[in-house]
């Protein structure tokens, strides 16, 4: 159950096109299924009345859609940022890539997100609705037409359980109560990892990324992959040939990425979210987060705009490569 | 498709004994692009030259790979070779066989496997180069000198005899330094007043010279041939273009118990000063740590006798910005601190000193004016017991100290008890030493007069400990030669302790992006070839800040910096560096990480027109590089998140396809 409503919502929106303050709406609308929220502009108050849904699947983090929406709309556009998506925004200012000029944001409070994954685990597949009652979901499936209750603190996604923030760290409007930066296990599932044989670990990941197929969809999502070209479009980069090479499928797609976005991934989980393969993806970014913690001092991304993150900043106090390799044994 | 020529050299014996240069050629010649490959048994000698221009025009080159030594030794070399023949310069490789290779392999299947590998990844590289033009950076002609002991002072010199500008930045409130304290100089014997003082002056009046003393560096921006710097000038509450130095104030200031650093501490001076007689520029400085009137408003009486009016208590620190061709180090070196050495009790008796304290005490402008008397209680001493190798020469385990020869004690311990003996033959004098290291023209005929003639003690052997008793100092030494314990009786014991560079020294490389050892001495560019120049491009090395050094050598290598910076100013133009970095504006999100990582500031964002896919035009905000201050170090191309930023010569695509060429 969401400490906001639908109404409220819809009632904000409209009130913000009326009076002129924006001129469109990025909210969510259900996809194929209940479960599967997706992102959608409305320009009315009608649309909204009509398809604008907030349930416990608004999973989806905006900020990424602003790049390119800010690029092509003429107006102003309302977004509704939960607060880690709000890190996630500011990641996004920081690197100058919206006009923050044609964003209207307001920040909503949010209780966490179901992970459908969870739910099919409970009520199995064949899901044909889903209601909100309460705190509970519930699920209908096409074997039975007795809705099965499942209480939605029990299929709360992983990155909510481990939720870092409850604070907006950016927005124009509040709605609702704001919290406070959380002390969250999120670094724990990483510790496990650390914790193996480098044997160990690489059949744990040969194990998780051998379900890749490469539909792309963490790239797409990620917030922090907002390149014009990404190097795995690109054939003259001469990266895009090296992904699907050797040992085990897209392996090399996957540490690219985690790479690519170290000192940058504000956490958010969209990757793991999105995966059709329930591969944790966000794991691999959660060890860069660590290991940067770790090496350079807590620096949490987009926790304020124009923040230099550790990688690119050069202090007398940084550690020398040699100190790197030296915690090898101990810390690998 | 690129017509590649490849040359293999066997360098003599150095890469032909454990590389089969011959099977190198002819596997090479199978690479993709390769039209022509050969060897030869010099391929840097006028022969091997001409065979490589030989076969650019024979075969229409378009690119060449050089299989022989570093880059750094004859990349250069094999570029001019290419120009002459037609080629552009950059489309020659270097795949080092001989530093990387063949010295380091001891049989030849392996020698010759690794060679193989380097000359395709070679290969590869120049597939993908393109030709290169440099271009043209102007020289601001003047030089920065940032110390003014004898080092900075002759580096000064010289520079401004050859026409060009140059100023000085020294700390002290005086030029000078650790010469100016000295009392005689080895192995002549002249005085380093007499010496110093004129070259001071010389500075003083000459028209290309600017001092700005009492001031430190803050900032350095920029690079060869265009530094920005920042210099910092210290607040010394006196107009120094109106202070006559008469030095009227320094005798009436009230404040007369502050230690005098000139003497290292064996006498006062006042809160008002001028360090000594002979101090360049000689303008009185208010020491603010113990000047009443700027400690609590009270005194002025400095203001009052000063005939000038030149006094001025609310003067500020001023910062002067100055843009420089050419930067010298000359930051000098300090006696290393004798706390951790308890055994010589120099912390527990004013009669145990070091040995440029000893200088003043000998010295006719020192606390004592010249007559040698125990700091003590100002007796004449009858026993003198010179300790060498304090802090020198130390086990690295040995936490105190230093691992190196400071180079300098031995002669100038030699010069101690020459000159005690000279002037007072009564006096007995021992040498505890290690080695004596006399190394220079007259150096050893020098020492041997300290023995010969006038029969110092030298004692092979070091002292374990200096307990003072009464007005005695018991020295118990070792004497390795006769084997035996000695038990001497001294009045006075003198540390030659060992030398260390200036504290300054360290934030100073910082700035300056300039190397340094573990010790904190500046590196050279090479030790042989290349001693007085940083490998900090327009960054010089002079004198002791980059190893102990005398005053002859320091001297002779101040005057070789000067040469080099003259050599880069005399130039009108810097012919540039061609690889240096570019975006690719179609892949730029203008993300900003390129500007924060770039330490030349190089790099500036323009928001520019695109035309989109779908044919409408979209406003982006892309980076671009101004190749007039890019330096090439490639900082924006691996922060770069996009992979927009290239470097020319290097770029992502080339460094690829050698590392593919390794693993395939």
């Amino acid at each position: 159950m969401q400490a906001i409503t639908r109404e409220q919502l819809i009632n904000k929106a409209v009130a913000l096109l009326a009076d002129g303050t924006v001129k469109y709406v990025l909210g969510w609308k259900k996809g194929e299924f209940d479960y599967d929220i997706t992102p959608a502009v409305f320009e009315t108050a009608e649309e909204l009345n009509a398809d604008f849904v907030w349930n416990d699947f608004c999973g989806a983090n905006f900020s990424k859609y602003l790049v390119a929406k800010t690029r092509k709309l003429d107006g102003k556009i309302l977004v509704f940022l939960k607060p880690c998506d709000t890190y996630s925004f500011n990641q996004l200012l920081t690197e100058h890539r919206f006009d923050r000029d044609k964003v209207y944001a307001v920040g909503i409070p949010c209780n966490g997100m179901a992970d459908i994954a969870k739910v099919k685990e409970v009520c199995g597949d064949g899901i044909s609705s889903i209601a909100t009652e309460g705190d509970a979901l519930a699920v209908t499936t096409i074997y039975d037409d007795e809705p099965v209750k499942v209480a939605v603190e029990s299929v709360l996604a992983e990155r909510c359980l481990n939720c870092k923030s409850k604070k907006h760290v950016a927005y124009d409007e509040l709605m609702g109560e704001d919290g406070d930066t959380l002390d969250s296990n999120r670094f724990d599932e990483v510790a496990k990892l650390e914790a193996m044989t480098p044997d160990e670990r690489f059949a744990f990941w040969q194990n998780e990324l051998s379900r890749c197929i490469r539909c792309n969809a963490c790239r797409d999502v990620c917030p922090a992959c907002t390149c014009e070209k990404c190097v795995f479009d690109n054939p003259t980069s001469g990266v895009e040939n090296k992904a699907p090479a050797n040992s085990f499928e897209e392996k090399m797609f996957h540490i690219i990425r985690a790479f690519h976005v170290a000192g940058r991934c504000t956490d958010c989980g969209e990757c793991s979210r999105v995966c059709p393969q329930n591969i944790p993806l966000h794991l691999l970014n959660r060890k860069f987060i660590k290991d940067i913690n770790e090496f350079y001092g807590e620096y949490q991304a987009g926790a304020e705009v124009g923040s230099r993150a550790p990688l690119v900043n050069y202090t007398t106090e940084d550690l020398e490569p040699g100190e790197v390799f030296d915690r090898r044994d101990t810390n690998a | 498709m690129q017509r590649i020529g490849v040359f293999v050299c066997w360098c003599g014996s150095n890469i032909a004994a454990t590389v089969d240069v011959e099977a190198v050629s002819e596997a090479l010649k199978l690479e993709p692009g390769v039209v022509f490959s050969t060897n030869y048994q010099y391929m840097c000698s006028q022969a091997g030259q001409n065979i490589i221009k030989d076969a650019i025009a024979e075969h229409k080159l378009t690119g060449i790979v050089v299989c022989s030594c570093s880059p750094r030794m004859h990349e250069a070399t094999f570029r001019k070779t290419a120009a002459a023949a037609g080629l552009n310069p950059y489309m020659v490789e270097i795949a080092n066989i001989r530093e990387q290779c063949s010295w380091v392999h001891k049989d030849v299947p392996t020698g010759t496997e690794k060679a193989i590998i380097l000359g395709k990844a070679a290969v590869a590289k120049v597939n993908l180069n393109a030709p290169l033009i440099p271009g043209e950076t102007p020289v601001t002609k003047r030089a920065l000198v940032i110390g003014g002991g004898i080092a900075g002072i002759q580096t000064a010199l010289d520079i401004a005899d050859a026409g060009f500008p140059v100023d000085i930045v020294e700390k002290k409130p005086t030029i000078g330094g650790k010469m100016s304290q000295l009392d005689k100089t080895f192995p002549t014997l002249d005085c380093a007043a007499c010496i110093l003082t004129p070259k001071m002056v010389d500075v003083a009046q000459h028209e290309n010279i600017r001092i700005f003393s009492y001031s430190e560096v803050e900032d350095v921006k920029g690079f060869v041939g265009n530094f920005d710097v920042t210099i910092k000038k210290h607040a010394r509450y006196v107009n120094e273009a109106a202070c006559t130095g008469c030095g009227a104030c320094t005798e009436k200031c009230p404040q007369k118990k502050v230690p005098n650093e000139f003497n290292l501490g064996m006498d006062n001076r006042r809160a008002i000063y001028i360090p000594f007689a002979q101090a360049v520029p000689k303008v009185a400085t208010i020491d603010p740590n113990y000047c009443n009137m700027l400690k609590n408003g009270k005194c002025g009486v400095c203001a009052k006798v000063c005939a000038a009016g030149a006094i001025d208590y609310t003067q500020k620190d001023e910062y002067i910005q100055e843009k420089y061709g050419a930067i010298v180090v000359a930051t000098g070196f300090n006696p290393i601190s004798m706390d951790k050495f308890d055994e010589f009790a120099y912390n527990q008796s004013k009669d145990v000193i070091t040995s440029l304290e000893f200088e003043r005490l000998t010295n006719a402008a020192g606390p004592t004016a010249g007559k040698l008397l125990r700091p003590s209680d100002g007796k004449h001493p009858h026993t003198i017991v010179f300790v060498q190798c304090v802090g020198s020469r130390c086990d690295a385990k040995a936490e105190k100290g230093k691992e190196y020869c400071s180079k300098i004690c031995c002669m100038y311990t030699a010069k101690h008890a020459m000159l005690v003996k000279d002037k007072y033959p009564d006096v007995d004098v021992y040498v505890f030493y290690i080695d004596v290291r006399t190394p220079g023209k007259n150096f050893d005929e020098f020492y041997r007069r300290a023995v010969e003639e006038y029969g110092v003690h030298y004692v092979k052997g070091m002292v374990g400990k200096v307990v003072p008793e009464g007005d005695v100092l018991k020295v118990q030494a070792s004497d390795l030669i006769a084997n035996k314990q000695l038990h001497i009786d001294a009045d006075l014991v003198v540390l030659a302790a060992a030398i260390e560079p200036d504290k300054s020294a360290r934030p100073l490389a910082t700035k300056l992006t300039a190397s340094m050892d573990t010790n904190d001495f500046f590196t050279e560019a090479h030790p042989k070839l290349r001693p007085v120049e940083s490998p900090t491009a327009g960054v010089f090395l002079s004198g002791a800040c980059q190893g102990p050094k005398d005053i002859p050598e320091t001297v002779s290598q101040a005057g070789a910096a000067a040469s080099k910076v003259i050599g880069l100013l005399a130039k009108d133009k810097l012919t540039g560096n061609p690889c240096i970095a570019h975006s690719d504006e179609m892949m730029c999100n203008g993300c900003s990480t390129c500007e924060r990582v770039c330490p030349y500031g190089a790099i500036t964002y323009m928001d520019k027109e695109f035309r989109m896919p779908d044919r409408t035009t979209a406003i982006r905000r892309v980076a671009s590089v101004n190749p007039a201050v890019c330096q090439g170090c490639g900082a924006c191309t691996v922060a770069c998140p996009s992979g927009a930023m290239n470097l020319r010569g290097f770029s992502t695509q080339q460094i690829m396809a050698e590392v593919d060429a390794i693993c395939k």
